[in-house]
């Protein structure tokens, strides 16, 4: 297997999934000749056709509409919205619109719409663009959250994403798209939604996270091995619906967990997680639920972001806490 | 002070600019309100034989019936929300007259008519306002697809969407226009100009109507946007863009006809503002129109609504009376009676089929829950 980056996954999941199936397209804005300001979409255009892979006016609301009138004339289309901060200006197209229609046709049409979107911090970004804003995106029925860890994953679940009938919000986390390498495997395979994975087992605890908190996860899994701590890591890859089933069996293995979120206290996917195991789970557990996320404040300005964001540290110390209660 | 001017134009002459903004778009119009012909040119070009004017009459006949019976059925709690249509006959249905079964109808929520004459069943129509979920199926009775979408609730929403069916119908080469209707109120939103954009850069096959019914609930169309005419919001975006008197059924026609040839042979988009009126309230939900506006203006407006005109302009031409126009609406009544009695023996919905419908694949727990509800027999 190849090692690529996680961008790279992602561009040759659209570039198969163009090979494969005629009626998908690409549009957002500058993806086009520019390939997207990250490069994501880098040389689809010229391989596939200005037909299929083309550049957008600037309204966010727009290219939601379009996603959605696409349809109609049976294409799978992949929107991008250039940074997920972006979000609120296309919030109507995805919740009020798109994660909608299924339900209000009646089950009688389909809305197989991916929207890609960079999200995240740790690149200092202007401000609007880094935010961790998955949290909104969950609590709409109707749409599933998607958001990959790592290179294959990535791969996978976007062309997974591709051949759903549903709407899917597919977040690629900005600082891993060029800092993460890992094998990749060859050609057109689908990673299942809806499924956690575990990327590192253990005995002694649990941590759950998600997107860019997975390799924050792992590193401090790997100092907690130093300390004879075995750290389970599950990555729950879609954040809505949850992999409920996933999170139970890893909690009654180790008894003991830590939910990790780069999104602040009050926001992102965590709270739900820990609800889903105090209501459902709570019995096998030895100790509170522990909580790393990032503080209550609005997203910080960019030199303050190393600060700010959340450290593998920080998980450290909360799963001692977690492993030495009682 | 001297003018400062580029190619003999004045350029910061902003009061000569304004007057040039209003001047911009004539109204067209082809029957005044008494159903005299103003324009001959126009109703040749318009070519409407007598089977097409009496189409369009019962077209409109028909949306006035229901605008009347759901009225009432509203009243008396046996209908959800209705956006009453009266006065809007012809901007309404002569200009959906001009589109084929192919084109696809992108309406706002007092936009009911349309999507009936294009065969959505009348108790379709009837269950959607009620809120249930066999009105949300666009099929005819024979189960055929009706290129229509459910009236759309936010407001502008439909125009983005019609925008993402134009380009689809541009790049499968279909022979097909998408075409959509919001009000003068929806004209201000964010999306309208956005849907009108897009189509512009795009040359998408788009038809989109604003019909200046003169309010917006209460608000009304001064208080919207300095723009003289909203048809200038089009030429912002460089989409051709007409006024038209939305009360007259066949000025409303030709100009929809126009318009829709020119979508389809690749052209791009145009823009239609049809000058109507609201003769009712908002909506059956508790709307009092006194509240914001007067009574003698409603009057004023009721002489001018389009079926006087269009009853005037017949009879003269010897294709229409009395007696046929109250047999139709006999018939047509007949139908609704008919439609209702279908409304109200559905079956009642399931909690658990809202659940399957939201994914198709469910999520952990919507599986858990739709086991539940299934065990209820809910």
């Amino acid at each position: 297997m190849a090692v690529k980056s996680y961008i790279d996954a992602i561009r040759e999941a659209m570039d198969l999934a163009l090979e494969k199936d005629k009626d998908v397209l690409i549009f957002g804005e500058d993806v086009g000749e520019n390939g997207g300001v990250f490069r994501a979409t880098d040389g689809l255009q010229a391989k596939h056709g200005e037909d299929r892979v083309f550049n957008t006016p600037l309204a966010e609301s727009g290219i939601g509409g379009l996603a959605i009138g696409l349809t109609t004339q049976n294409y799978r289309p992949i929107m991008e919205i250039q940074f997920f901060g972006f979000l609120f200006e296309v919030m109507d197209s995805i919740a009020g619109q798109m994660a909608r229609n299924r339900f209000r046709f009646n089950n009688t049409r389909n809305f197989p719409i991916v929207v890609r979107s960079p999200y995240g911090g740790g690149t200092k970004t202007p401000e609007m663009h880094a935010d961790n804003l998955e949290g909104i995106v969950a609590q709409v029925p109707g749409i599933r959250v998607v958001m990959p860890a790592n290179p294959a994953d990535a791969k996978g679940l976007l062309l997974s994403s591709i051949e759903s009938n549903d709407p899917v919000v597919f977040l690629e986390n900005l600082h891993l798209y060029r800092s993460v390498k890992g094998e990749v495997p060859e050609g057109y395979y689908t990673t299942p939604l809806d499924t956690a994975a575990i990327v590192r087992e253990g005995k002694d605890l649990s941590i759950i996270s998600y997107g860019g908190g997975v390799p924050v996860a792992v590193k401090a899994a790997d100092e907690l091995a130093k300390q004879d701590i075995e750290a389970e890591v599950l990555d729950l890859r879609t954040v809505s619906p949850l992999d409920i089933e996933a999170i139970g069996q890893t909690i009654q293995k180790t008894g003991r967990v830590v939910v990790v979120q780069e999104a602040q206290r009050m926001a992102g996917i965590g709270a739900n997680v820990m609800a889903e195991i105090s209501e459902r789970f709570i019995l096998s557990l030895k100790a509170p639920i522990g909580r790393v996320a990032a503080p209550d404040s609005v997203y910080p300005f960019g030199q303050a972001e190393n600060d700010w964001m959340i450290k593998a540290d920080d998980i450290v110390a909360k799963a001692l806490e977690v492993v030495n209660y009682d | 002070m001297a003018d400062i001017t580029v190619n003999n134009e004045t350029i910061l002459d902003f009061t000569k600019q304004l007057k040039a903004q209003n001047d911009m778009f004539p109204v067209l119009s082809i029957l005044n309100n008494n159903g005299d012909i103003v324009d001959e040119e126009a109703l040749k070009r318009a070519d409407l034989s007598d089977d097409d004017l009496i189409n369009i009459m019962k077209r409109m006949l028909l949306s006035r019936q229901l605008n009347i019976r759901s009225t009432k059925l509203a009243k008396q709690g046996r209908f959800g929300f209705f956006a009453p249509t009266a006065g809007q006959e012809a901007s309404q249905m002569a200009s959906s007259y001009a589109f084929n079964h192919d084109d696809w109808l992108m309406p706002g929520y007092r936009d009911i008519p349309q999507i009936v004459a294009k065969g959505w069943p009348i108790w379709k129509a009837i269950l959607w306002s009620r809120g249930h979920a066999l009105g949300n199926e666009f099929t005819t009775e024979e189960g055929e697809p009706v290129n229509s979408w459910m009236p759309q609730i936010i407001i502008g929403a439909q125009y983005v969407e019609a925008t993402g069916i134009a380009l689809g119908l541009k790049k499968r080469q279909k022979d097909a226009v998408a075409y959509a209707y919001t009000g003068e109120g929806g004209s201000s939103q964010g999306d309208f100009y956005e849907a009108i954009n897009f189509a512009g850069a795009y040359k998408a096959n788009a038809v989109f109507f604003v019909q200046n019914n003169g309010y917006a609930i209460s608000t009304p169309r001064a208080l919207q946007t300095a723009a003289p005419h909203l048809a200038a919001k089009g030429w912002a975006a460089g989409v051709p863009s007409v006024v038209v008197d939305g009360n007259d059924p066949l000025a409303v026609y030709l100009v929809a006809k126009e318009a829709r040839a020119w979508a389809v042979s690749g052209n791009g988009p145009v823009l239609i503002e049809t000058l109507t009126n609201r003769l009712e309230a908002h909506s059956t939900a508790g709307d009092d129109p006194l509240r914001y506006r007067k009574q003698e203006d409603i009057d004023a407006w009721w002489k001018k609504e389009p079926l006087i005109r269009m009853r005037q302009f017949m009879t003269e031409k010897s294709i229409w009376d009395e007696d046929k126009e109250n047999a139709y609406i006999s018939e047509v009544n007949t139908l609704i009676d008919e439609q209702i009695k279908i409304a109200d023996k559905v079956d009642k919905q399931k909690i658990s089929n809202f659940i399957k419908n939201t994914l198709e694949v469910p999520g952990y727990a919507m599986k858990e829950q739709i086991a539940k509800f299934e065990s209820e027999g809910k």
